[in-house]
């Protein structure tokens, strides 16, 4: 039943194994979409790179001239990752429930639920 | 599940103010309702850029030139955003782009009046990027994550597109006489185009109701219409100049200012097609496309080289 309403869609942010255009990029000459890229940008050293937007482009390296030229205008990043669509996996939003729900019931694994005398401090 | 059961769930998530990622369950419409208006928007980014390029060789500085064309940099970027929340809902670039140069997708009326004057830049950054800032600071709390993210980009930068605008006529307004009558002859110009910006009246826009209600669009055409109206009224007098509006008038029981009435029959007529350069401009757009016909076939050519014979990208390494 679940199969008739769920339409399933490999383009950009969370893309499975197909994202991006198709396998075999360019092999029409160019004439139909460049390959779809997933950008991430370190915005400073030491913080982690983080997801900011996608684009197309032939080969990496294009991918990453485009994404400097597209994100990082007003000095946002100091250091660029560029991966091709297709090579991200992703979990199903229709897994959430057996994937995230077991962590909800087990509130101990939060300091918080541990009630400690005031002259405790710090910790 | 029943496709209502589906229909509950998602409605659940918009109330509980839950984005919507690509690759949850959507009504269909919802789908359809973003593609247009997401491409829409994106396709005014790429228009947009054609009456203010116009103005890039003749901009009176190096210093205005160097803005006019970081701003238009700018909207080439904001287009690429909305084109790639615009993909996450399964429509290809190709046929975007296609729709457009087709004629079928519709962009904002506004790029179809021309620029006539070095001041209409200026006009075109205080009241035609600022009444999109309206639209577009509402539409960072759209329900769609991926166009909610892209709209957080695109204010980001949107703000210095409207303040060098402002600051431009500024100039013009405390010059010579001839730059004061060019500087109230653009707003004179771009005022009502611009308030048309907003859409028809809520009684008359066909898509308004439902999209509040999947929060898409927070407030609606006449909402935003009024709250641009009470801003600029305010601004303009800082330029010393006048908004071309008989019946604009502060009134104390709704605290808001009254304005007349837009030409819709303009609005109609422009949306159609039939505005002063709506075919000029597709042609433009329809030429950039063919005459980079080369540059798309150089890349994909030295792409496949590569392939072939690949060499490490630069900054691969240090990826790791």
């Amino acid at each position: 039943m679940m199969k008739d309403f769920i339409r399933k869609f490999y383009y950009g942010d969370i893309p499975e194994e197909k994202g991006g255009n198709n396998n075999s990029p360019l092999g029409d000459g160019g004439k139909s979409d460049w390959p779809l890229w997933e950008v991430f940008i370190r915005s400073k050293q030491g913080l982690d790179h983080k997801h900011v937007g996608s684009l197309h482009a032939t080969d990496a390296q294009m991918a990453i001239e485009n994404a400097r030229d597209v994100y990082t205008r007003r000095m946002e990043g100091v250091s660029i990752w560029v991966v091709e669509s297709k090579h991200i996996h992703a979990t199903k939003p229709e897994e959430a429930g057996e994937l995230y729900e077991p962590a909800a019931d087990k509130i101990y694994r939060h300091p918080t639920f541990y009630d400690l005398p005031d002259e405790v401090n710090q910790m | 599940m029943s496709v209502q059961d589906f229909d509950k769930i998602f409605q659940d998530k918009i109330d509980n103010e839950i984005k919507i990622e690509p690759k949850d369950w959507m009504p269909d419409a919802y789908r359809k309702t973003n593609i247009r208006q997401i491409s829409q928007h994106a396709h005014s980014e790429i228009v947009g850029m054609l009456p203010e390029g116009n103005w890039i060789s003749r901009a009176p500085s190096l210093k205005r030139k160097a803005i006019l064309i970081a701003k238009v940099q700018d909207e080439a970027g904001h287009g690429l955003y909305l084109y790639s929340a615009c993909e996450t809902l399964g429509i290809t670039r190709e046929e975007t782009i296609n729709d457009l140069h087709s004629g079928k997708a519709k962009y904002s009326s506004i790029f179809n009046y021309p620029t006539l004057t070095w001041a209409d830049i200026g006009a075109i950054g205080w009241l035609v990027d600022g009444a999109a800032i309206m639209n577009q600071v509402m539409l960072t709390r759209t329900s769609y994550g991926p166009y909610a993210r892209a709209m957080v980009r695109i204010c980001k930068e949107e703000s210095f597109h409207q303040r060098q605008g402002f600051e431009s006529l500024l100039v013009l307004s405390r010059g010579t006489k001839e730059q004061k009558e060019m500087c109230q002859d653009a707003i004179n110009r771009w005022w009502w185009p611009a308030l048309m910006m907003f859409g028809p009246h809520d009684s008359e826009s066909t898509n308004s109701e439902q999209s509040m209600k999947w929060k898409i669009k927070r407030k609606t055409n006449d909402e935003l219409r009024q709250n641009f109206v009470d801003m600029c009224v305010d601004q303009v007098k800082v330029l010393e100049m006048k908004l071309p509006d008989e019946k604009l008038k502060w009134n104390e029981e709704r605290q808001h200012y009254d304005f007349g009435e837009i030409n819709w029959d303009e609005f109609w007529q422009v949306v159609k097609g039939n505005g002063p350069c709506n075919k000029q401009r597709l042609d433009a757009r329809r030429k950039a496309w063919e005459e980079g016909e080369w540059v798309r076939e150089a890349a994909a050519a030295h792409a496949e080289k590569r392939r072939v014979k690949p060499q490490t990208p630069k900054g691969a390494l240090e990826a790791a």
